[in-house]
């Protein structure tokens, strides 16, 4: 076997044997899991509650209009006066009163409406209190202008409008967000991905300086060959750690919608099919869009691109932490030089949801597509959006270019830098050492 | 005697610093090789070229004629000074581990490794962590990696720190017998009685310059003083002692001896031979202690870094 098999398998078995992998191999799919199912009942527990309000209306303009839905039961005391209308709700724990002074002119009236309550009332509640009254008073106002309701009812139009490329292929909005998850998806994804695992190279590094047995190591083998050998072992125990997680996760999330879908149908289901009702079957179409939309997108080149830039990425930032655990005597020590390489893993991500999604092709965006840096992250999140090809070329190019002078960069320093102990390293240093 | 490993001119520079400066070496097949220095000499720099670690600025290396090549790892077994072993990997899949890095198929290390942890008596240790074992018997598996599989050229940098006596002892009886097996080996130590015990050659390297190399006992011949610990028994220790400061070049000496003897050092002059200082002393008196000061290398190497300052 060659020598940088046999580094890669030892790399390999030592991260996954390493109790920490497991640990989080195991239990990361169940605490996201966890917090996904904790969200999702935080969420059913709050719909849960209901809000009563009571209401003291003078006008007598909406003694139908409040009915009980499920969230907010109403409470008519208009017949009490306001005084008695205000203890009872106290007394009762209501949520609130609502008050509607007897004036005549409706736009007096819609400035003059009182909400009492202990508490700020919360927002959702609020809104559907004066949704209710602006629609009654605008009907109110349509009623006196002679207006047909059902008239005004038919000549309402909604527009959506049909968005359509030269060559004639059809877009949508639809199709603008799935692009944007695709693309979110795969640059966040790249970014864990290299902090994770390039973290994991470095802590290799490290150990196997601290533990004095790079010497030993590197009698036999080239530190090219150690360096190269370490990132592909890590890379490939990522691999399999990000494969359980997909898998170990949608298990559980399976299980676990199943679990409390349950939960989610009772108290829904009548409001689920309200909306179907309301939509005339508008969830279907959507759904079926939805289809349409991602067969509609360029998948092969989409998996070829996030493949060439998660592997370019991995290795560029891979590299980079290498030769930084070569330069440290512990992880502490670390710190000082990490800027370098979350500074522009964090500016990729922020232009990618920043000006990618605003404006994918925008000079922002292109520019950062293009600087080898941040070019994996930003490049796939603009290409589901159609990127042309010699763009990517370009961009390619550079990245590939600059993988190969950063490994040799890190190379040289990592061939000084495992054999130098107990010096406080700058950035002065690591520039003298590329020259040794 | 052919040499086996011969370094030419070598130099090496980490930026202003000089740690290597024309430094040149023979070292004759089935030698042991004493590789002397201060810290910081620059004797693990070399140690380190000629492992291919560095690579000289100038110079060259030959091993058996050839210049150094990538291939000639597997000619080499390298104990460096900084050791150690993975913390968290078992005894045995670590030596397998390093031994397939210097080539060898995994049936050929296990089977040799199993010879070896036979002769050391360690076979149990072999699914223990190194984590688990006192520094010494982690020293005791770097060892047989080292030798493992079988190099023309062993190269030990301190080898014998961290060892109690008697494993010292052990180590030192397998250095020895690798060398009757044909290995040559390349001591780089600060331990001196160790090099007086087991190199027949050596080298001495002070502030990235080599400043004396050569055959040990040539290398004593030429820093012997002709000075001769005499011990001599008389009624008149002083009568005696004047006697001599008049004739020779004497300094007092320090032995130990169970009666009262006159002990002093002579240094004889070109035209004096040790025949007839003899011959005068054997009038003086009984004659308890005649023999020639050979220096130590340890006395060799201070005053050969001494003058060189």
């Amino acid at each position: 076997m060659s020598n940088l098999k046999l580094i890669i398998k030892r790399e390999f078995i030592a991260r996954v044997r390493n109790k920490t992998f497991i640990v989080m191999t195991f239990l990361s799919p169940l605490i996201v899991v966890g917090m996904i199912s904790l969200i999702t009942w935080l969420a059913t527990v709050n719909n849960d509650e209901i809000h009563k309000v009571a209401f003291f209306d003078e006008t007598g303009f909406f003694n139908t209009s409040f009915k009980d839905s499920n969230d907010i039961n109403y409470i008519n005391y208009s017949h009490l006066t306001l005084n008695d209308a205000k203890d009872s709700v106290v007394i009762k724990k209501l949520d609130g009163l609502l008050y509607v002074p007897k004036i005549v002119n409706t736009k007096e009236l819609a400035k003059s409406i009182q909400f009492y309550a202990d508490e700020v009332p919360n927002v959702t509640t609020l809104n559907k209190l004066e949704k209710i009254i602006g629609d009654e008073l605008t009907n109110h106002n349509f009623k006196e202008k002679g207006l047909d309701l059902h008239l005004i009812k038919e000549a309402k139009t909604e527009v959506n409008i049909q968005i359509q490329n030269f060559l004639g292929k059809k877009t949508s909005k639809m199709s603008s967000y799935i692009k944007m998850i695709f693309g979110g998806l795969a640059g966040y994804l790249l970014m864990m991905f290299i902090i994770i695992y390039g973290n994991m190279v470095m802590r290799s590094v490290i150990e196997e300086k601290s533990n004095r047995i790079i010497e030993i190591i590197i009698s036999s083998v080239k530190p090219m060959e150690l360096m190269m050998g370490k990132i592909l072992g890590t890379s490939f125990a990522g691999i399999l750690q990000f494969f359980i997680w997909v898998v170990l996760g949608s298990i559980l999330l399976t299980v676990g919608l199943l679990f409390f879908n349950i939960d989610l149908d009772q108290n829904n289901i009548q409001e689920a099919l309200n909306t179907i009702q309301k939509t005339q079957g508008g969830m279907m179409a959507n759904a079926a869009e939805f289809l349409i939309e991602i067969k509609g997108l360029p998948l092969g080149t989409l998996v070829l691109s996030f493949l060439v830039y998660f592997i370019g990425g991995y290795f560029l930032y891979s590299s980079i932490y290498a030769a930084i655990g070569a330069a440290v005597d512990n992880e502490t020590d670390s710190q000082q030089f990490m800027l370098p390489v979350i500074l522009p893993l964090m500016l990729g991500i922020y232009v990618g949801f920043f000006s990618v999604i605003e404006n994918p092709h925008g000079t922002v965006s292109t520019i950062f597509s293009m600087i080898p840096l941040t070019s994996p992250i930003v490049m796939l999140m603009r290409i589901p959006f159609g990127v042309r090809w010699w763009e990517v070329l370009i961009s390619i190019c550079l990245l590939i270019a600059s993988i190969v002078f950063i490994t040799w960069l890190a190379g040289r320093i990592y061939r000084v830098g495992i054999l130098m102990y107990g010096k406080k390293i700058t950035y002065k240093e690591l520039f003298k050492w590329m020259k040794y | 005697m052919a040499n086996l490993l011969e370094v030419q001119q070598a130099t090496k520079q980490f930026g202003s610093f000089t740690a290597l400066k024309d430094v040149s070496i023979q070292v004759p097949k089935g030698s042991i090789f004493g590789l002397l220095g201060p810290n910081g000499a620059g004797k693990t720099t070399l140690i380190r070229i000629i492992n291919q670690i560095t690579l000289p600025d100038q110079g060259s290396v030959y091993l058996d004629n050839e210049l150094l090549h990538p291939q000639h790892i597997k000619d080499i077994g390298y104990l460096p000074e900084e050791r150690g072993l993975y913390k968290s990997m078992k005894v045995g899949e670590q030596a397998l581990y390093l031994a397939q890095l210097k080539g060898l198929s995994k049936s050929e290390a296990k089977e040799r490794l199993k010879y070896w942890f036979d002769k050391f008596d360690i076979t149990d240790w072999w699914n223990k962590k190194i984590q688990e074992l006192s520094k010494g018997m982690a020293q005791k598996v770097q060892f047989i990696v080292t030798v493992l599989h079988k190099p023309k050229l062993l190269i030990f940098d301190e080898p014998f720190s961290g060892f109690d006596p008697i494993n010292a002892n052990v180590i030192k009886d397998e250095i020895l017998q690798l060398r009757d097996e044909g290995a040559t080996v390349i001591f780089s130590t600060h331990r001196m009685e160790s090099v007086e015990e087991l190199c027949d050659h050596m080298a001495l390297i002070n502030k990235s310059k080599k400043i004396l190399d050569g055959k040990v006992t040539d290398i004593k011949k030429a820093f012997k003083t002709n000075t001769f610990e005499v011990g001599v028994l008389t009624e008149n220790n002083n009568d005696l002692y004047k006697n001599l400061q008049d004739n020779f070049d004497i300094t007092p000496a320090n032995f130990k001896t169970i009666d009262d003897q006159l002990k002093v050092k002579i240094t004889l002059n070109d035209d004096t031979s040790s025949n007839e200082l003899l011959q005068y002393l054997s009038n003086k008196g009984q004659i308890m202690r005649f023999n020639e000061v050979i220096p130590t290398v340890n006395e060799i190497f201070i005053k050969t870094i001494t003058d060189n300052e």
